[in-house]
C-alpha cells in the first residue's frame, strides 16, 4: 500500500467517523442540555434514562402508526419529534410534583422512574404486538441532501448519509443557549439552583422555576429518546435493551461540560465519538490489525466516563442548591 | 400624630417551636430617622426585620404604612411597599455577576430578553449619586464581604426602596468600610429614606441613630432617643446590668513556645501570587498574640494554613515541637488545636445538624462518647447540656435544635464552647465575637483571658482596633501578606497601629527576624 493510498483510506475513515458520531451526539446532547436545565434550576434529575425511554417509545408507536400513510419520512420524524417531547414532559411531570411540590427525596423519584419504564414497555408490547417493543419501518436516513452535499469537504462532513435529527438537534442548542444566557427567564431559572433563598427574596416563585426546570428537561429528554431510536436505533424501542444507558451518559456529558450549554456540546461531541469507534474499528487500519474483541470497543464510552468523571469530578462545580427541596422557613 | 410615622409594627407576636421570637412588640419608624434596633442574640431582631420584610407571617399584630393597615405576604409585597432590607447572611447568587445580581427579580426585558445595558446605565446612576462603586462585571464569589454588602445596598436602591432596613450590616465589615457606610446611610436619611439599622456596637448606634428601639428576649423594653441616652444606659436596657466595655486581666507570662512559624508562605485563590509570604512568628503558652491588619492582607490564608484547611506552600508550622505543616486536620486537632473560624456556616458548623451534634464534633470519636463505634447519646446529651448551660447558647429546643435555625451569635457561641471545651494547647480564632452582643462579647473575652491564664497559648485574628488593643499581650500586624510590625498594646497606640495596617510604617527587617 502507498502513502498515497494509506492517506485516501485515512480521509474515508474520517468521513465515515464524522457522519456516524453527529446523529449519536445529538441524543446525548439534548438530554445533557435536559438535565442542565433541570439541575441548574435546582433539581437532580436521575430520571433522564426513564424520560428518554418514554419519548422514545411514544414516538416511535406514532411513527408505527402512520408508517403506512405514505406520509413524507422527514414530516413523520418531526410530528414524531413532538410526540416525544409532550411525552417526555408528561413524564417528567411525575418528577416535578414529587420533587418539588412533595418535597420528596429526587434522586430515589428519579431511581424509580427509570424502574418502572423498561418494564412497563415490555407488557404494553406483549399485550399489543406480541413482541419486546415496537419496530417501524420508515427510512429517516438521508444519503445525500441536495445542492448542500455537494460542497466539498463540508458537504461529504455533514450533509451526506446523515439525518435530520444533527440540524433540529443543533438548533435547539442555538435555542437553549440564548435561552439559558440571554432570557429572563434563563436568568431566574439559574438563581434558583444557586441560592433559592436569594431568589425567594427578590419575590422570584422558586417552586414555578423548578417546575419549568423539569419540564425543559422532559421535553428535550424525550426529543433526545426519539432521536436516539431514529439514529442509532433505526426506529426500534424495546424494553430490554431501552436506551442503553444514553441517560446515565447524558448525566455524565452534563458533568463534564459542567453544567454550561457549550460545553456540554463538546462533552456529547467526545462521548459520540468513543462510541462511534465500535462501528468504525474494521476501518481504521493499525486497529484493525489488533484483533481486538469487538465488546472492548462497546465498553469505550462507558468506561471514557468514568474515567473522564474520575479525573473532573473534583473541579466540577455543581449547582449549589441542586437536590434540597426549597423550604421558604429556613434561612 | 400618628401619621408621622411611616411603617408601625403594632404589637407583633411570632412564635416558632418552642420559643417566642417576638413577644408583643411595637415598633414605630418615622420618615427620614435612623432607627436602631437593639438586643442581645437571638432577641428577635432578625425575625421581626424578616416580618416586615414578608418572609415570615406574624401570628398576631398589625403593620401600618402611612397609617393604613397593609399585609405584607412575601417580600413582593415588600418590595411594592417599598421595603427593602440587607440579610445579616446576604442573599447574592455567587456565580452570578454583581450586575445579574442586582437586577435579578426586576429585569428589563424586550421580549422577555434581557436588557443588560438599560439596567446597568439605572444601577450607574445610584452609584455615582452615593458614591458606591462596583465593578459590575465581577462574580459575587471573587469579591470582598464588603463589596457584597454594597451590592445588596444597591439592590435596594435599584427598587426604588425608600425603607431600607439593615441587619447587622456592620458585623462583617472593616473599620474604615463602616464609616463609609455610615456616611451613606446619613446620605440616605437626608434624601428622605427611613432605615432601621440593626447592631451590636453601641459606638455605631450613638454615632448615626437617631432612636432606638430595645428588644429583651423576644420583648420590647422600650424606645428611647439617642441624644438623651447613653451606651451604658442601652447596655443595661439590653442585658438587663451593667456591662464593662473593656477586658480585665493581669499581664501575661508567657512560658514554652507552643507555636513557631517559620517562613510560611500560603498560595492566595485568587491570585497567582502568594497571599502569605515569608512569615514567621511565635506564640507561647499564657499569652494572648493578636493579627491585626485590614481585611483580605493574608490573615485568611495564614490561618487556612495553620488550621490545615489549604497546603501552604513553603515554610513549616510547629505545634507543640511536633511539625504540623502537612499534618491533616483531625491530627492538628489531637495535637492541641482549637479553632474559631472565619465563617461560622462554612467551617464552623454542620448547619442542619442538631445543637449536641455539632458540640460533639471535635470529639465525638473519644471513649467518653463511643462504644465500639457506636454513638453514646447519653453521654452527648449531657455534655451538650452542660456547655449550653455553661455558656448561654439560646435556641428553641435545647440540645435538639437544629443549629440553622438558631440566631447568628448563637451560633457563634456554640463554636466557641466547642473549641474551648476541647483538650488544647493552642487557640486560633478568627474574629471571635463577630455578630455578638455586648454581653457575649464581654463573657467571650473573659474566656479567651482565662484560656490563656490555664497556660494556653491564644492566637486571635481580628479586624477591629479597639478588640485587638483591649485583648492582646502582643500584636502582630499583617499587610499585603508580611508581618510589618511588632507592637506591645500597653505602649503603642491606635494611630501607630493604623499606620502600619496601612503600609505606611514598617519596622526593619533586623527587629523582626527568628533565629
Ligand atoms: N426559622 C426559625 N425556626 C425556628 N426558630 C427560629 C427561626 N428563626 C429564628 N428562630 C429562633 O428565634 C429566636 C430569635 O432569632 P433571631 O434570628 O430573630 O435573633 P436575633 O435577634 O437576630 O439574634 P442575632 O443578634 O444573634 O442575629 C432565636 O432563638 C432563634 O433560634
Ligand atoms: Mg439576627
Amino acid at each position: 500500500m502507498n502513502s498515497n493510498d494509506l492517506l485516501k483510506e485515512f480521509i474515508d475513515v474520517f468521513y465515515f467517523i464524522v457522519q456516524n458520531m453527529l446523529p449519536v451526539a445529538i441524543p446525548l446532547l439534548l438530554v445533557a442540555l435536559g438535565g442542565m436545565f433541570s439541575e441548574r434550576s435546582g433539581v437532580i434529575n436521575i430520571a433522564l434514562e426513564g424520560i428518554m425511554l418514554f419519548g422514545a417509545f411514544f414516538g416511535c408507536l406514532f411513527v408505527y402508526y402512520v408508517q403506512n400513510t405514505g406520509l413524507n419520512p422527514q414530516v413523520i420524524l418531526l410530528l414524531g419529534m413532538v410526540i416525544g417531547a409532550i411525552s417526555g414532559f408528561i413524564y417528567s411531570l411525575l418528577l416535578s410534583v414529587a420533587a418539588v411540590n412533595l418535597k420528596a427525596d429526587q434522586t430515589i423519584t428519579g431511581t424509580a422512574l427509570n424502574l418502572i419504564i423498561p418494564a412497563g414497555i415490555l407488557l404494553f408490547s406483549r399485550m399489543y404486538f406480541n413482541s419486546d417493543g415496537v419496530t417501524t419501518r420508515v427510512r429517516f436516513y438521508i444519503s445525500k441532501i441536495p445542492v448542500l452535499g455537494d460542497i466539498p469537504v463540508i458537504g461529504r462532513l455533514f450533509f451526506q448519509n446523515t439525518y435530520i435529527t444533527v440540524y433540529i438537534g443543533l438548533l435547539l442548542l442555538v435555542i437553549c443557549t440564548i435561552f439559558f444566557y440571554k432570557t429572563r427567564l434563563g436568568l431566574r431559572l439559574r438563581a434558583c439552583g444557586e441560592h433559592p433563598h436569594a431568589a425567594d427574596s427578590v419575590g422570584i416563585n422558586v417552586y414555578r422555576m423548578r417546575h419549568l426546570g423539569v419540564g425543559l428537561s422532559g421535553i428535550l429528554g424525550g426529543i433526545g429518546g426519539f432521536f436516539y431510536a431514529v439514529g442509532i436505533m433505526d426506529g426500534n424501542v424495546n424494553g430490554h435493551t431501552g436506551v442503553a444507558g444514553f441517560g446515565f451518559l447524558a448525566l455524565a456529558v452534563m458533568i463534564f461540560g459542567q453544567w454550561k450549554p457549550i460545553r456540554i456540546f463538546f462533552a456529547a461531541l467526545f462521548f459520540a465519538f468513543f462510541r462511534t469507534l465500535a462501528p468504525s474499528r474494521s476501518l481504521i487500519p493499525f486497529v484493525r490489525d489488533m484483533n481486538i474483541n469487538a465488546a472492548y470497543f462497546k465498553m469505550l464510552p462507558y468506561a471514557a466516563t468514568m474515567v473522564v468523571l474520575a479525573f473532573t469530578s473534583k473541579k466540577s462545580r455543581a449547582p449549589k442548591a441542586e437536590g434540597i427541596p426549597f423550604d421558604k422557613g429556613q434561612r | 400624630m400618628e401619621d408621622n410615622y411611616i411603617i408601625e409594627m403594632l404589637n407583633i407576636t411570632k412564635v416558632f417551636p418552642g420559643i417566642v421570637a417576638n413577644d408583643n412588640v411595637t415598633l414605630r419608624l418615622k420618615k427620614g430617622e435612623i432607627h436602631a434596633l437593639l438586643g442581645e442574640n437571638g432577641a428577635g431582631k432578625s425575625t421581626l426585620m424578616s416580618i416586615l420584610f414578608g418572609l415570615y407571617q406574624a401570628d398576631s399584630g398589625e403593620i401600618r404604612k402611612n397609617g393604613k393597615v397593609v399585609k405584607i405576604n412575601n417580600p413582593n409585597d415588600a418590595n411594592a411597599l417599598g421595603i427593602g432590607m440587607v440579610h445579616q447572611h446576604f442573599k447574592l447568587v455567587e456565580i452570578f455577576t454583581v450586575l445579574e445580581n442586582i437586577m435579578l427579580g426586576d429585569e428589563p426585558t424586550k421580549l422577555g430578553f434581557l436588557q443588560r445595558k438599560q439596567a446597568r446605565e439605572r444601577i450607574m446612576k445610584f452609584s455615582q449619586q452615593y458614591g458606591l462603586e462596583v465593578n459590575l462585571d465581577a462574580l459575587i464569589e471573587d469579591i470582598s464581604v464588603g463589596m457584597q454588602q454594597r451590592v445588596e445596598i444597591l439592590k435596594m436602591l435599584y427598587r426604588d426602596n425608600e425603607i431600607l432596613i439593615f441587619d447587622e450590616p456592620t458585623a462583617v465589615l472593616t473599620p474604615q468600610e463602616i464609616d463609609d457606610l455610615m456616611e451613606i446611610m446619613r446620605e440616605f436619611a437626608r434624601s428622605g429614606k427611613s432605615i432601621i439599622f440593626i447592631t451590636h456596637k453601641l459606638n455605631e448606634i450613638m454615632a448615626v441613630a437617631d432612636r432606638c428601639t430595645v428588644l429583651r428576649k423576644g420583648k420590647c423594653v422600650g424606645t428611647v432617643n439617642i441624644k438623651d441616652t447613653t451606651k451604658e444606659e442601652l447596655s443595661r436596657m439590653m442585658v438587663g446590668r451593667d456591662v464593662s466595655f473593656s477586658v480585665n486581666k493581669a499581664d501575661a507570662n508567657p512560658g514554652e513556645v507552643v507555636l513557631s512559624v517559620r517562613n510560611l508562605s500560603v498560595p492566595s485563590s485568587i491570585h497567582k501570587t502568594n497571599a502569605v509570604r515569608n512569615v514567621s512568628f511565635d506564640v507561647r503558652a499564657g499569652e494572648i498574640v493578636c493579627i491585626a491588619g485590614i481585611d483580605g492582607n493574608g490573615q485568611t490564608e495564614l490561618v487556612y494554613a495553620l488550621t490545615g484547611l489549604e497546603r501552604p506552600s513553603g515554610g513549616t508550622i510547629t505545634l507543640c515541637g511536633r511539625d504540623i505543616t502537612r499534618a491533616s486536620i483531625r491530627n492538628r486537632s489531637k495535637t492541641g488545636m482549637s479553632h474559631i473560624p472565619e465563617d461560622r456556616q462554612k467551617h464552623g458548623l454542620i448547619l442542619d445538624y442538631t445543637l449536641e451534634e455539632n458540640l460533639v464534633l471535635q470529639r465525638y470519636w473519644q471513649p467518653e462518647f463511643q462504644n465500639k463505634g457506636f454513638i453514646r447519646f447519653d453521654a452527648m446529651r449531657s455534655y451538650a447540656t452542660r456547655l449550653i448551660d455553661q455558656y448561654d447558647i439560646r435556641s428553641g429546643q435545647g440540645p435538639v435544635t437544629i443549629v440553622r435555625s438558631m440566631s447568628g451569635g448563637n451560633q457563634q457561641k456554640a463554636i466557641v464552647a466547642r473549641e474551648l471545651d476541647k483538650d488544647h494547647k493552642l487557640l486560633v480564632a478568627v474574629q471571635p465575637t463577630r455578630g455578638l452582643d455586648v454581653g457575649a462579647i464581654e463573657y467571650i473575652h473573659r474566656q479567651l483571658v482565662s484560656d490563656r491564664d490555664a497556660g494556653k497559648a491564644v492566637l486571635i485574628v481580628s479586624f477591629e482596633l479597639d478588640e485587638v488593643m483591649d485583648i492582646s499581650d502582643r500584636i502582630l500586624v499583617m499587610y499585603e501578606g508580611e508581618i510589618v510590625g511588632e507592637l506591645d498594646p500597653k505602649t503603642t497606640t491606635v494611630q501607630e497601629l493604623g499606620l502600619y495596617m496601612s503600609g505606611a510604617k514598617r519596622s526593619t527587617v533586623k527587629e523582626m527576624s527568628y533565629a
